[in-house]
């Protein structure tokens, strides 16, 4: 009996020991020796391109070629044109255990898949894996090595301990300025652009003439600085000014003194209308070809769309006002230590039983890396390689040389925004990942989109006002339950610390009282 | 001694299987809006179609019109058509339970408060909250022809309603995504120029007549276009259905 009653405890101590995983879970996953080439797999891709068919075209010939490489494996493509739609289906697809087996996606996304029970597989091992690994020997396409993905960019990809993807491509953003209008407005563009010179242009730039056309372009329509993504506006602006935004475990940081300093400043210039958001108005590069817009801030992603000799255009041609874009880094508030973001997509690998399908489902992952796909890729927008193997190729090289050959491949607007992301990579940051960065992000960014909004139907931002709103945006973003491994323990875990306690002081007690009883 | 060690037990093992109830995605994204400040006023009784237009931008509005189309329902909101007698109006991202979005049927009287916007040329109303009007009455919008108006100012005039195009040429079919399961992208070509029209999944769906009848079209090939009027850049109409002309 007393061997059973100490069974049952040893037992019951490990039970809770089990009970102790975070919610970021470790997946189950082992890697094989080998990989069965003898069998056939069939896995799915899940792809974002920018509404560009380039892109889908070389996901295709990546897909064509990795298959001649591999005739046992076939890849099946689904295209999307929105990171949000992946991240809703995968969760869909999570509850249903139909998940891709490779995707294009962000981190933060990575992040809340992870709840899920051994969904996403955790990449460290099959870095290293001698055979099938990054320049792995069995490898039969020519893999960058570890150390051949830039460093910084990989970094990105890791959370919780754990590689659970590697970066595809990386942008960040740019300023594109119609530089005609900046001059004509009798300033010089700085070195490095900086808020109160954007905020200073664009307040010059609101004159009109006595029948309501804007002085600088002659037209009834003029929001002189126009940005695209309003969370990563806001997180820039923190980031620079070192102000809080959350730490690396989750706390929220971002209601603070500098985020209220940030949005009364924004507040100011919606009020003057030099000042306006994508979610209210529309593309900024659509404002900035007409000649509306003298500072557009979008993706380096983006910047085939952006300049009046623009490859990729979406107003009437007879709309079209000729000026000269300069592509600039973001504005800082000290020029000395620029910061700007790093963004763009990632890939990861879902977990399956078929540990081989796993497998296969990396070695594709992998190819997705090879110079063929980086470069081509790359060159469709403003993006940069993530290997150094290929942005040190000679044909890559040559390529970035050859900016503003024509105004299509060699597109000049795309390859400087290509340059200021490979000239600033070690200026980059990325946000911490948990699980509730994605709703964080939106909070950030929602900040602006209300200010600009209240301000423009006449609402007073003031200190009551954004306590509300900072109140507001924790209850819809549900920031609250964000930070759950810091502040005040939750009761089941005080309970099972309680439980612990007393489980051992019950041993102790059984211990002494056996003694006793044997003394006896 | 034994029953006391026993409680033990069973007090570990029951407070271990609560604990182990970690997982949950407590951050569940969530998208909308809000506003901070509740002061904003809006008209005391529905707008006119004329005050409405006449409103400006950012400016909080009220209108009763009537539901022609929707696009599918998606965390607590739904884009909207609607029409009545003089004119049409975009309800963007209007906040609607899905309980309400099964009652938005075609011809339904709401009444709406929301601000008017424009987004790369379109009017809207975003931001807005609606209510059944109570024993309203129903209309339903005849698509106008307005091929006459192609390539005129006039055009705009009639944005967001329910028009016709006839006798159009097909010049290009292009899937937003190079494959079906997106939206589509339509030229159309009439009297030497061209317009893009477009297929919006959201509105048709992937399983649609009209979604796979405008997938099979071809260059050359000459059709009938019904749509609601949207615009982006210019005219954008959403096409609704699709027959071959004559």
């Amino acid at each position: 009996m007393k061997r059973i009653l100490s069974l049952a405890f040893v037992l019951c101590l490990l039970l809770p020991l089990c009970s102790c995983h975070g919610k970021m879970q470790t997946t189950t996953f082992e890697l094989p020796e080998s990989f069965n080439e003898s069998k056939s797999y069939e896995i799915s891709f899940w792809a974002k391109n920018d509404t560009n068919m380039t892109q889908v075209a070389i996901y295709k010939k990546a897909i064509e070629d990795f298959e001649k490489l591999y005739p046992n494996i076939k890849v099946n493509l689904r295209l999307y044109t929105d990171y949000g739609k992946i991240y809703q289906d995968v969760i869909t697809n999570i509850g249903t255990g139909t998940t891709p087996n490779v995707c294009i996606t962000y981190p933060d996304h990575i992040a809340t898949y992870l709840t899920g029970e051994e969904t996403v597989v955790p990449l460290d091992e099959l870095f290293d894996h001698e055979k099938y690994g990054l320049g792995g020997s069995e490898v039969k396409f020519d893999s960058p090595s570890r150390e051949e993905i830039v460093p910084k960019f990989l970094d990105e990809c890791e959370f919780g301990g754990h590689y659970y993807a590697v970066p595809y491509m990386r942008s960040t953003e740019a300023c594109y300025v119609n530089k005609t209008y900046v001059e004509k407005l009798g300033f010089t563009l700085p070195e490095t652009l900086t808020w109160d010179f954007v905020w200073e242009v664009s307040e010059a730039a609101m004159k009109k003439d006595e029948n309501g056309n804007y002085l600088v372009n002659g037209q009834k329509v003029l929001i002189p600085f126009i940005y695209k993504s309003t969370d990563n506006m806001m997180i820039q602006m923190l980031a620079q000014k070192g102000a809080g935004y959350s730490t690396a475990r989750g706390e929220i940081k971002l209601f603070n003194d500098t985020t209220g300093s940030i949005l009364s400043e924004i507040a100011t210039h919606s009020k003057s209308g030099a000042f306006n958001t994508f979610k209210l108005i529309g593309y900024p590069a659509n404002y900035l070809n007409a000649g509306q817009c003298i500072f557009a801030i979008d993706s380096t992603g983006g910047a085939t769309w952006m300049g009046c000799d623009a490859p990729l255009v979406d107003i009437a041609e007879e709309n079209l006002v000729e000026f000269e874009t300069a592509v600039m880094p973001i504005p800082q508030y000290d020029a000395d230590s620029p910061k700007m973001i790093s963004q763009g997509p990632s890939m990861c690998v879902f977990n399956r039983e078929d540990t081989d399908e796993v497998i296969a489902s990396w070695l594709f992952c992998q190819y997705m890396l090879t110079n063929e796909v980086q470069i081509a890729y790359s060159q469709t927008e403003g993006y940069a390689p993530v290997t150094t193997k290929a942005q040190k190729s000679d044909e890559y090289v040559d390529y970035l040389s050859r900016a503003g050959e024509d105004d299509d491949f060699y597109y000049r607007v795309k390859i400087e925004a290509t340059k200021l992301l490979l000239d600033n990579t070690e200026n980059t940051f990325v946000t911490p990942v948990f699980n509730g960065s994605t709703s964080l992000r939106n909070a950030a960014g929602q900040l602006i989109e209300s200010v600009n909004k209240s301000v423009r139907r006449g609402q007073a931002v003031n200190d009551g006002y954004l306590e509300s709103l900072y109140s507001e945006m924790t209850s819809l973003y549900r920031l609250d339950q964000t930070a759950e491994t810091l502040g005040r323990l939750p009761t089941e875990s005080i309970l099972l610390i309680c439980a612990l306690a007393l489980c051992w002081l019950g041993m102790g007690v059984y211990v002494v009282l056996n003694k006793i009883k044997r003394k006896n | 001694m034994k029953k006391i060690v026993f409680i033990f037990l069973a007090l570990v093992m029951m407070f271990s299987l609560v604990a182990c109830d970690g997982g949950a995605d407590t951050s569940k994204d969530v998208s909308g809006d809000v506003s901070a400040d509740t002061s904003v006023s809006f008209p005391a009784e529905p707008m006119t179609y004329a005050e409405y237009i006449a409103a400006p931008v950012d400016a909080p509005v009220y209108v009763e019109t009537y539901v022609q189309g929707h696009q599918s329902w998606w965390d607590n909101k739904i884009t909207v058509y609607c029409q009545s007698e003089d004119g049409g109006i975009f309800l963007y991202e209007l906040a609607c339970t899905e309980e309400d979005a099964a009652k938005l049927t075609k011809g339904t009287k709401i009444a709406v408060k929301g601000y008017k916007a424009t987004f790369n040329g379109e009017v809207e109303i975003v931001d807005g909250t609606f209510t059944f009007v109570e024993g309203g009455d129903t209309f339903v919008a005849e698509a106008l022809d307005v091929t006459n108006l192609l390539g005129t100012e006039d055009m705009e005039k009639h944005q967001n309603e329910f028009v016709s195009f006839k006798g159009m040429t097909v010049n290009k079919i292009e899937y937003k995504n190079g494959e079906p399961g997106d939206d589509i992208y339509v030229t159309l070509d009439k009297d030497g120029k061209s317009y893009s029209f477009c297929v919006e999944i959201y509105l048709t769906g992937k399983d649609s007549d009209v979604y796979t009848t405008v997938g099979t079209l071809e260059a050359g090939d000459v059709v009938d276009v019904e749509a609601f009027l949207y615009w982006y850049e210019g005219m954008n109409p959403h096409i609704t259905s699709v027959k071959a002309n004559g």
